[in-house]
């Protein structure tokens, strides 16, 4: 268990997230377990710490810079005009002057310019190198494990310079000589033995699901199916494991079914690939991305599915809206008419706008809503056809079920959201200060339309965030059970039984 | 790392769950629960034991929806609910309960 830490203090009536004063190292403890040896060793990376390795890590990063111009790009072009410095929500929350993105990039920046740049080589004082050493590796896995890879700091530099993207390179760079963290890679190892990230296998996702039929039926009267592996169903939804397991992600996953149900539109899980989560990017892996990927595009040829479509996941949207095609596509086996693959919340919002489903807002007159926009649908994806629809159809479907909705304050919303806090492969006990305080400026911007709007409930469609505020926001105090998962809103508001 | 329980030591994580799930007796249970900061009442018991057999049986911990339905059948459906399994396992009811179970930490994005 974590030391004691202090949760940051939210303040009354503030407009904007106030610019902290430095606090020197005040989170260079912070570090997450590292991976066993077996967990590096099933992904492809050295069990452990090998030998020479500053020549093998240096050999890496060139390796990372002649594959990637934007990369390259990143660490170059840097004028320190300081536009990003207050724009991390982990610096605001810490005080950290490491967690200042232009800091952060520094730490792999000063080590490409050494060995990649003319002026590092030969004046290395002069341009900020430094040697590859064992205090730059120490500091590497303090500092990219207090990066969420949210991408808020590329929206305000002027460059675009991307940190997400260095974090990346830095953790691929760790992994290639051994120094893996545990909680990504010993997930991505479950993900690729037994299909997702929690370690369930078919037996229990069976029970799980029947479960949930059980429940659903005792709750509406109605015989709303959780169907898995069900060969030539219309569609196969890939949803985070953590909507079979955890609360309230299973609201959400009940949501979903009630869509399909009275959309009578035929639908199947799958045992085989039962994960939406792609660990794979917040480790910067190309490798594990495409075999996870692959899964995927593999269960929805051996089911013969028309469609696919990917539930309440932030970074797996990210995964399946920008990469999947190019890892794992062409996706020429699925009905040219969908969006191959489509968003629950476009397929929801479809069904809306042609008068599919019956939905009742008065069911949702207990809830006062605002919407947690997850980064990586915000600032890394698309939904509908229109400029913005990832803010404008989740908002969509909220105000299409329930009567109160509420935005938090406009610089911390659609793609200048502030990260949950929890995001990039951080959602792990052993992180759990840095967590909470990296949720402040989120809840800071909460508090304001609970004190304004009696706000009692916050919307998300992300796995992660679900998971991060069931922690952050017991410890800023407000009640647990704000957080809540779009399809639960949108369930709720279905008029089971009733036809369109 | 490790659990001294009865005059032997029980290797654990860094997180203090059990390596190896066959060493668990109620004995280590209890000293689990010592260093959670928790004392274990029937009903504590009650949550523990329906892990353990759901786990012999589908080599997982139930998913806390399963656990709470479990729970309302055998205690009364108003401690049917993850409020009350807060209340019991104040770390939530998943992770700290799996680790006095001796059972493996539940993983992902929970």
């Amino acid at each position: 268990m974590a030391a004691k830490f202090d949760t940051p203090e939210l303040f009354d009536n503030i407009e904007i997230i106030d610019t902290p004063r430095y606090a020197v190292d005040s989170m260079a403890h912070s570090r997450p377990y590292p991976a066993k040896p077996q967990h590096n060793e099933s992904l492809g990376f050295p069990g452990e710490l090998v030998d020479n390795w500053e020549e093998k890590a240096v050999t890496r990063l060139g390796e990372l810079v002649d594959g990637s111009r934007a990369l390259r790009t990143f660490l170059d072009s840097c004028v320190k005009c300081g536009a990003c410095t207050d724009k991390c929500h982990y610096y605001l929350g810490t005080k950290d002057p490491k967690n200042m993105p232009v800091a952060r990039q520094d730490l792999l920046r000063s080590i490409y310019r050494r060995y990649y740049t003319f002026s590092g080589k030969y004046f290395p004082k002069l341009v900020g190198a430094r040697d590859m050493d064992k205090s730059v590796l120490d500091e590497w896995y303090s500092y990219f494990h207090q990066c969420s890879q949210c991408r808020r700091c590329s929206v305000f530099c002027p460059y675009g310079i991307d940190t997400a993207e260095i974090s990346m390179a830095a953790r691929d760079i760790m992994d290639s000589v051994g120094l893996g963290q545990k909680y990504c890679n010993e997930i991505l190892g479950k993900l690729q033995t037994i299909g997702n990230n929690l370690g369930l296998p078919e037996k229990a996702l069976i029970n799980t699901l029947e479960d949930l039929e059980e429940e659903v039926e005792e709750d509406t009267g109605v015989a709303v199916k959780y169907p898995v592996d069900v060969k030539g169903a219309d569609v196969l939804l890939i949803v985070p494991s953590a909507d079979f397991f955890a609360e309230p992600h299973i609201d959400g996953l009940i949501g979903y079914g009630k869509v399909f149900h009275q959309a009578g539109i035929s639908w199947t899980l799958s045992s085989y690939a039962s994960e939406a989560a792609n660990f794979s990017m917040f480790i910067g892996s190309g490798d594990n991305l495409k075999k996870v990927a692959q899964r995927i595009r593999d269960a929805a040829e051996e089911l013969g599915v028309k469609r696919i479509i990917v539930g309440e996941c932030g970074h797996a949207w990210r995964v399946a809206y920008s990469f999947w095609n190019t890892l794992v596509g062409p996706f020429d086996f699925l009905d040219p008419n969908y969006p191959a693959p489509q968003h629950i919340v476009e397929f929801t919002y479809d069904l809306i706008q042609r008068g599919a489903l019956n939905l009742d807002k008065e069911a949702n007159d207990h809830r006062r809503i605002t919407f947690h926009d997850s980064c990586n649908v915000a600032r890394a994806s698309r939904m509908g056809n229109m400029p913005g629809g990832q803010f404008i159809l989740p908002r969509a479907l909220i105000t299409a079920s329930a009567n109160h909705f509420f935005d938090m304050s406009p610089e911390t919303i659609h793609e200048n959201t502030f990260c949950c806090g929890g995001g990039g492969g951080l959602l792990t006990d052993d992180l759990m200060e840095i967590r909470i305080k990296g949720a402040m400026p989120r809840m800071q911007a909460l508090k304001q339309v609970v004190d304004e709007h009696d706000v009692n409930s916050m919307v998300a469609i992300c796995a992660i965030c679900k998971a991060q505020f069931s922690k952050a926001l017991p410890a800023y105090q407000f009640p647990m059970g704000m957080i809540t998962s779009l399809h639960q809103v949108v369930g709720d508001a279905i008029q089971l039984g009733t036809k369109t | 790392m490790a659990l001294e329980v009865g005059g032997k030591s029980i290797a654990t994580d860094e997180e203090g769950y059990l390596e190896n799930r066959d060493e668990w007796d109620m004995e280590v249970a209890k000293a689990i629960a010592v260093a959670e900061n928790l004392e274990m009442s029937d009903n504590h018991w009650e949550v523990v034991n329906f892990l353990r057999e759901y786990y012999d049986e589908y080599q997982i911990a139930p998913a806390v929806r399963v656990l709470t339905k479990a729970i309302g059948k055998k205690l009364g459906k108003d401690k049917g609910n993850s409020k009350y399994l807060y209340e019991l396992f104040p770390y939530g009811p998943a992770k700290q309960a799996c680790k006095i179970a001796g059972l493996p930490k539940p993983t992902g994005c929970v």
